[in-house]
């Protein structure tokens, strides 16, 4: 039956295209949180009225993120080559695929973690100074804490959109569902895998949605 | 034990300056309830927030036990607000943390150990009524309970000086009364020095020894909270006691209506303090052949006994009438025959 309806797809190949994508994905999403957290709280907390206050600093953070949310991937990823040529010493397969998926995911997932540390309750933060809270406590302790729900929720929307981007990476040979879809589907009048493709990646964002929402609403305790 | 003097605080705003708090002066004693009443915008929340410096003061002292808090360092002064607790209006709990987590934060703070937080917290839990509800969120606990949580979040680390900034003003008038009397409670078993900032003056009724009233950033009268009662003297104090009180022009009216009676005399009893007062009209039935009947009145309870105004109709033999009255006149009430 299966082999009826899809005649070209090679079944060993689709896992190894499919493994290729998550390993991509989660591997990006790591760099993402990472960096995304670190930009989001250097923006939140240079902000007027935020811990380290710094007009030039928040300046500076927030046109960066700004430039590169931008620059649309495709363009980021052939802006990249000499770096990632230099980074990772290939231009193919899923490694290759990393500093472009990072940097083109961590500014959006900055703002995202900014919005939810302005979500945070000021009172609370408050309190926590009247305690005689240290910044690392408030920001560790306090910001990320409480933020916790938000933080997930927003990785979770990154994540989706990374999955999108693996697959554009794919054009550039990253390996995964989109290069799969592309060189074997596209270029060979195979539709029929396209089309496999094309459920898979369906199925990875239900699958990260999924989860994401399900830790989500375990985190929130309001 | 607190001392402020000349504390003052200008907030720079684009367009102008604002002088939230006023060259103020003030000391606190040790272990007194302490009020600050004003309206709305009066500057109490900034007076309030500049004791433990969440407010940098623009000029002037603030000491507590003979720690100047205004010239510590950034490092001292997050140890010396571990002495300083505070409670808020809204609660302010971490909603991710539980009652107990709550109230083990400061302690954290502080650098206990798991064990020690975990006695700590539980001491505390039993003392503002929360056993059996350690391991609810914030989220699933009343005003009221939320602000217990806050009390004893407040009290983890022993502090000399509460703080408490409209504690009661999100709650309703019973949840208010019963949060009041917790931190009576509190006051008289740690012996904890309380500042309480408020809108209300039956707060300040229920619960202070003495007050202080702001206006404009400034105090316009401060005293023992009888002696405010029983004479204000600046406008804006003679409204905060007519909110209790209610306005003696009220009283004026009913006094013509009480004046018709036919029978024996009328007396006004004036009660300021002291908490014999409150037995004097049961002692005068007893020791006299008089009957008394209690046509109208107004008396509140303080902190330092019972303040108001009653109007009694007594009847009987005039001479036993004679010998009530002197009586009467001999305890701290003060009589009026009509
Ligand atoms: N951070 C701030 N920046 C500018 N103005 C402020 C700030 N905080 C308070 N104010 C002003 O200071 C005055 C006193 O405010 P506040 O202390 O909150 O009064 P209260 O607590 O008695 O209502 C008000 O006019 C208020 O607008
Ligand atoms: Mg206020």
């Amino acid at each position: 039956m299966m082999s009826q309806l899809f005649p070209n797809v090679i079944w060993s190949d689709m896992v190894v295209a499919m493994i290729e994508t998550f390993y991509m994905t989660l591997l990006a999403l790591l760099g993402t949180f990472i960096f995304g957290i670190m930009l989001g709280l250097l923006l939140y907390l240079t902000s007027p009225g935020g811990v380290w206050q710094n007009k030039i600093i928040n300046l500076i953070v927030a046109t960066i993120v700004n430039v590169f949310r931008a620059i649309p991937f495709v363009i980021l990823i052939l802006l990249l080559f000499p770096f990632t040529d230099f980074l990772i010493g290939t231009l193919r397969g899923p490694n290759a695929a990393l500093p472009a998926l990072i940097i083109g995911s961590a500014p959006f997932y900055a703002r995202l973690v900014e919005i939810g540390l302005r979500e945070v309750d000021k009172g609370v933060i408050e309190a926590a100074k009247s305690m005689g809270a240290k910044t690392s406590t408030i920001i560790f302790k306090v910001l990320l804490k409480e933020s916790t729900p938000a933080l997930v929720s927003g990785l979770t929307v990154t994540a989706i959109a990374l999955i999108g981007y693996t697959a554009v990476a794919g054009i550039i040979g990253a390996g995964g569902l989109g290069d799969y879809a592309y060189y074997y589907g596209f270029q060979r009048r195979s539709y029929d895998v396209v089309f496999m493709c094309t459920i898979l990646i369906v199925i990875i964002v239900f699958i990260f949605q999924f989860i994401g929402d399900a830790l989500t609403n375990k985190l929130d305790k309001r | 034990m607190i001392t402020i003097k000349q504390l003052s605080k200008v907030f720079q705003t684009n367009s102008t300056e604002i002088q939230a708090v006023n060259a103020l002066d003030l000391s606190i004693d040790k272990g007194e309830i302490f009020g600050v009443i004003g309206y709305s915008g009066a500057g109490k929340s900034t007076f309030v927030r500049l004791i433990n410096r969440l407010e940098e003061p623009t000029s002037g002292q603030v000491t507590i036990d003979n720690q100047e808090i205004t010239s510590l360092s950034k490092k001292d002064l997050r140890l010396s607000r571990q002495e300083i607790g505070m409670i808020f209006q809204h609660f302010n709990l971490l909603w991710s943390r539980t009652v107990r987590e709550n109230i083990m934060f400061p302690l954290e703070i502080a650098g206990l150990s798991k064990q020690e937080r975990l006695k700590r917290a539980d001491e505390l839990i039993g003392l503002v009524g929360l056993a059996g509800r350690e391991d609810a969120y914030p989220s699933q606990l009343s005003g009221g309970q939320k602000q217990r949580v806050g009390i004893a979040r407040a009290l983890a680390n022993n502090p000399k000086v509460l703080l408490c900034d409209e504690a009661t003003s999100a709650l309703d008038p019973e949840t208010t009364d019963s949060i009041l009397s917790l931190l009576v409670d509190i006051n008289e078993k740690l012996g904890l020095t309380i500042i309480l900032i408020t809108h209300e003056m039956h707060v300040i009724q229920k619960i202070c020894h003495r007050v202080a009233v702001m206006e404009d950033g400034s105090v316009v009268e401060k005293g023992n909270v009888m002696d405010v009662f029983s004479h204000p003297q600046q406008p804006v104090t003679k409204k905060f006691v007519e909110q209790v009180m209610g306005k003696p022009d009220d009283e004026l009216a009913d006094e013509s209506i009480l004046n018709q009676i036919d029978q024996g005399k009328l007396l006004r009893l004036h009660f300021v303090g002291e908490t014999a007062s409150q037995t004097t009209i049961s002692q005068v039935a007893k020791k006299f052949d008089v009957d008394l009947n209690i046509l109208h009145g107004n008396v509140k309870q303080t902190q330092s006994g019972a303040y108001g105004t009653l109007f009694v109709q007594i009847t009987g033999d005039d001479k036993e009438i004679g010998e009530a009255i002197s009586f009467i006149t001999s305890t701290s009430v003060q009589v009026e025959v009509k």
